[in-house]
């Protein structure tokens, strides 16, 4: 009788234990990568891409300027030649 | 109008990559998740410092056939800007190896070590061009070092890497780019355009430099760069 109990009792945890391999696995495949869904959704990755984009115009503005400054620095040294 | 429609299109180019950087899709990955745009920003980066490092390199061979101080003004210049660009890429790496690889600086891995390598040559370039006074003797020895100095970094960053047995970087070490696998042609889209906004960018800031430091030479000489 306690053999069978014994036999049982086995059988029964190694199912257990099984089904407890088997589901985590099958969890970890099933769960998705985290992504800023919610922060797209609200639409205010607009205003990153805003203030990223006023960062760099402003720079390369700024690089135009230095350019036709040196334009005309340039002119004025083929005059005085 | 003629000679401006390349620097418009740098800044068209790098706007569009800001952009679609943010607001187009991108694989859904684990570890990598959100910084994975990171790609847009931190690749061209090291891009455009190998073309002007590889600008450079040909000026600074075109300066030893003929000594012409124009191509030391140009390869010295190029020079600059490629280590401009070279510093954020390496601090952009930096930042996103701290939350992806959990560190900032894995100082086991080979392409890491071939960066440092390649900007230890050339600080010693900079060093080279701030010891020495004599205008001629700097662009001599500087441009034969610069022969040495592409090469190597050539070598250490785009050679060695991917000969290491393994590397956490992708690309490198029998570790597949992001190209690969991770890329898809929705990011190709967005990537190829900031390289090339990148490379533009740097190469307009070169031609700024360049410029600049030739009215430099023009008041100090009291003559035109021949």
């Amino acid at each position: 009788m306690s053999l069978f109990d014994n036999l049982k009792m086995k059988r029964f945890l190694l199912f257990n234990f099984a089904f407890l391999i088997f589901n985590s696995v099958a969890f970890a495949q099933t769960e998705e990568p985290q992504m800023a869904d919610g922060f797209r959704a609200d639409g205010k990755i607009f205003v990153v891409v805003l203030v990223l984009s006023v960062v760099f115009a402003c720079l390369a503005t700024y690089l135009i300027i230095i350019d036709r400054k040196i334009k005309k620095l340039e002119d004025n040294f083929s005059n005085k030649k | 109008m003629q000679k401006w429609w390349w620097k418009i299109l740098a800044i068209v180019m790098v706007l569009y990559s800001i952009a679609m950087g943010f607001l187009g899709n991108v694989p859904r990955l684990n570890i990598l998740n959100e910084t994975i745009r990171n790609l847009y920003f931190h690749v061209p980066l090291w891009f455009a410092m190998l073309v002007q490092m590889g600008i450079s390199w040909v000026f600074a061979l075109m300066y030893l056939n003929g000594y012409k101080m124009k191509y030391d003004i140009l390869s010295s210049r190029a020079a600059f800007v490629g280590g401009m660009f070279a510093l954020p890429g390496l601090i952009t790496g930096s930042i996103w190896a701290t939350f992806t690889w959990g560190k900032p600086w894995v100082a086991e891995d080979p392409k890491l070590q071939g960066v440092m390598a390649a900007m230890i040559v050339y600080f010693v370039y900079y060093l080279l061009r701030a010891l020495i006074p004599d205008a001629q003797t700097k662009a001599r020895i500087s441009a034969v070092y610069n022969i040495f100095a592409f090469i190597m970094t050539f070598v250490f960053i785009m050679i060695y890497p991917r000969l290491a047995p393994n590397s956490l970087h992708p690309g490198n070490g029998g570790n597949p780019a992001f190209g690969k696998y991770d890329m898809d042609n929705m990011m190709r889209l967005v990537f190829y355009p900031a390289c090339m906004g990148w490379i533009l960018m740097s190469i307009w800031l070169l031609n700024v430099l360049n410029r600049m430091k030739k009215l430099q030479y023009k008041l100090d000489n009291d003559e035109e760069v021949n």
